[in-house]
């Protein structure tokens, strides 16, 4: 919903008009108009008022109308939606709020990932396929190491754990005193700090988020997010699997993107299925984002 | 999904009921007043005043004019489903506890509890299509199993009927000369009471849920075991989808410890599985308490939950519950 003030100059006077009778000034109002609604079910309702300080208000609401599942009543049915009420129901305060629509959007919670399976059989000794084991999810506690089981925030074993390196500020030791000697005091960005070489700690933190992500064009408008999964599951685990949808129109955009969860795997899968032909459409599959090395 | 909260009953939920064409819903606790909901907005269209303790279980007729209930105040009542008003009491020595019209809506099952030395027993009543013609008398009473009979439906044609309870057993009886037919082995059955007993739309199979964490797909004819889904939590009603493979699981730990416990450790989502591969497809969570009943609206497009808070939750599936593959 968009609001903006439209002050336009009225040809009435304020002055002519009674300070106190906000309603009356209504016909001064440009008439409601509503726009729509067009071929996505987009609907627009302009309509002008005047707030509590008197300026004139433009309030645009814009909507969506969607036709849920063609309801296909029986005659019957229909016939009892217009029962009048009876027991308790007949006196019902309007305040009584019996019937409320719930605030909270609940959501069917899968156990997995979509389009995975139950148990994903890889060699044991690659610790990556074994953080991907339950599901396409990679839970590894950074605290304690324990993978699988909670995230970093919720370790029970926060408390007793030797504080993780790549997480804490380095103490201020001589050696790194030394090493930024000239800026001393001026902030030094974790990364830099001694000496920065030595820094690999920073790699499993990408590695959830955007690492190994491949962006894939060109896809038809019917292919969805398990689809995607499904077409890229042979290379290798993956870890999340994105499909871009137009806000407006529910319709998918044409594009998505796929992680990995290792890049031997994101590579594979780019050379061979950039340029494949998926729903009669030649795919585009490429890097996600510029390559850092 | 945006469920619709009904708070309409002041105690627990116990039962759950759609008819046949999915647009009433009626909803049954343990206060005292059945109460019918428009299945699709959620709102209150009345209440079934006249019962004197909980209410277990109803039925609706086939064409939505009559409904039965069974409560603790030893009674069993017909009603008028537009206006309200009682049609018609069955008195017993006893609570009734599960209600069931038969196809054809000419008999109606009737089960009451162990009480004060009496058994529990499976009554067959005929229901006369005409109220003021109505009698008390049973056509057929069935004895025998020990402990409470928590559920008795008809079996296919309305030959048979299937009675699951605290015994842990389900059983096939005849309905019309009150034999017992089939009972499920001590291997195979439940090894704790049977809480709830649904049946499929064409009523080839039926589902039992059970306080030994379980719910068990059976054969209506047979009586053979078809697929087992096992939960972490006591059953307490189960449903199955009429469009979908699916089936839902409702439970949670029992109210007694669960102000000593976490919520989260409580469990209380309504838990999908898929029917034939048995593996979990998802939860449904935003009950404070046990759910107590379950429903499927005929359509397959929308469920609702009752739970030990006291509210009935509606769900309108979002469109992709339809494509969830396993």
């Amino acid at each position: 919903m968009a609001v903006e003030a439209a002050m336009q100059p009225s040809k009435v006077r304020w002055g002519e008009l009674e300070e106190d009778d906000g309603e009356d000034l209504d016909f001064l109002l440009p008439p409601k108009q509503v726009i729509g609604p067009d071929e996505n079910g987009i609907k627009k309702v302009v309509e002008y008022k005047f707030n509590e300080e008197g300026n004139k208000v433009k309030i645009t609401t814009t909507t969506r109308i969607r036709k849920l599942a063609n309801a296909r009543l029986s005659k019957r049915a229909v016939e009892r939606r217009s029962w009048s009420k009876f027991g308790d129901a007949v006196h019902e305060d309007v305040g009584s709020r019996l019937t409320m629509v719930s605030t909270e959007e609940i959501l069917l919670e899968r156990p997995r990932a979509p389009g995975t399976k139950q148990e994903e059989t890889k060699v044991a000794g690659d610790p990556l396929a074994q953080m991907g084991k339950g599901g396409a999810v990679l839970m590894v506690c950074r605290s304690c190491g324990k993978k699988g089981d909670h995230w970093t925030s919720r370790c029970p074993y926060k408390d007793l754990a030797q504080p993780s390196e790549s997480f804490t500020d380095r103490p201020p030791s001589s050696e790194t005193a030394a090493a930024t000697g000239a800026t001393k005091g001026a902030y030094v960005p974790p990364s830099m700090r001694g000496g920065g070489a030595e820094r690999v700690g920073g790699t499993d933190m990408r590695r959830r988020n955007d690492e190994n992500s491949v962006r894939v064009t060109n896809l038809s408008e019917d292919t969805q997010e398990p689809d995607l999964h499904e077409l890229f599951r042979p290379f290798g685990n993956v870890s999340r699997v994105y499909v871009a949808v137009d806000q407006k129109t529910g319709m998918s955009r044409g594009f998505g993107f796929v992680n990995f969860v290792n890049r031997e795997d994101a590579e594979r899968a780019i050379n061979k299925l950039n340029g494949y032909g998926y729903d009669s459409l030649i795919l585009r599959v490429e890097w996600a984002a510029p390559r850092s090395n | 999904m945006r469920p619709i909260l009904m708070k309409g009953h002041e105690r627990p939920l116990t039962f759950l009921k759609y008819n046949r064409e999915g647009d009433l819903l009626f909803s049954c606790a343990k206060d005292h007043t059945p109460t019918v909901w428009f299945a699709d907005n959620g709102e209150r269209l009345g209440t079934y005043r006249g019962h004197n303790g909980a209410v277990w279980s109803c039925d609706a007729s086939r064409d939505s004019t009559r409904l039965i209930t069974g409560s603790a105040d030893q009674t069993a009542k017909l009603w008028d489903v537009q206006t309200g008003t009682q049609l018609y009491t069955f008195n017993f020595d006893s609570p009734a506890r599960s209600v069931d019209f038969a196809v054809g809506d000419k008999l109606a099952v009737i089960t009451t509890d162990p009480f004060m030395g009496l058994t529990s027993a499976i009554h067959i009543k005929r229901i006369a299509r005409d109220h003021s013609d109505q009698t008390s008398e049973s056509v057929v009473i069935l004895k025998g199993p020990q402990g409470r009979i928590n559920r008795a439906v008809w079996g296919p044609l309305n030959k048979t009927i299937i009675s699951a309870g605290e015994d842990a057993i389900v059983r096939i009886w005849d309905s019309e000369t009150g034999k017992l037919l089939k009972e499920s082995d001590k291997e195979d059955g439940h090894k704790k009471p049977i809480t709830s007993l649904s049946k499929s739309n064409d009523c080839s199979h039926f589902l039992t849920g059970s306080l030994d964490k379980s719910a068990k797909l059976w054969d209506s004819r047979t009586l053979t075991l078809i697929k087992t889904y096992v939960t972490e939590r006591p059953v307490n009603a189960v449903a199955m989808s009429p469009l979908l493979d699916h089936v839902v699981l409702g439970g949670g730990q029992d109210a007694s410890s669960v102000t000593t416990t976490d919520h989260r450790a409580g469990k209380f989502e309504a838990k999908f599985y898929d029917k034939i591969l048995q593996e979990e497809i998802g939860g449904v969570k935003g009950h404070f308490g046990p759910i107590n009943a379950l429903a499927f609206n005929p359509d397959g497009k929308s469920f609702t939950s009752g739970g030990e808070d006291g509210y009935v939750r509606l769900h309108h599936f979002d469109s992709d519950y339809f494509n969830i593959k396993v």
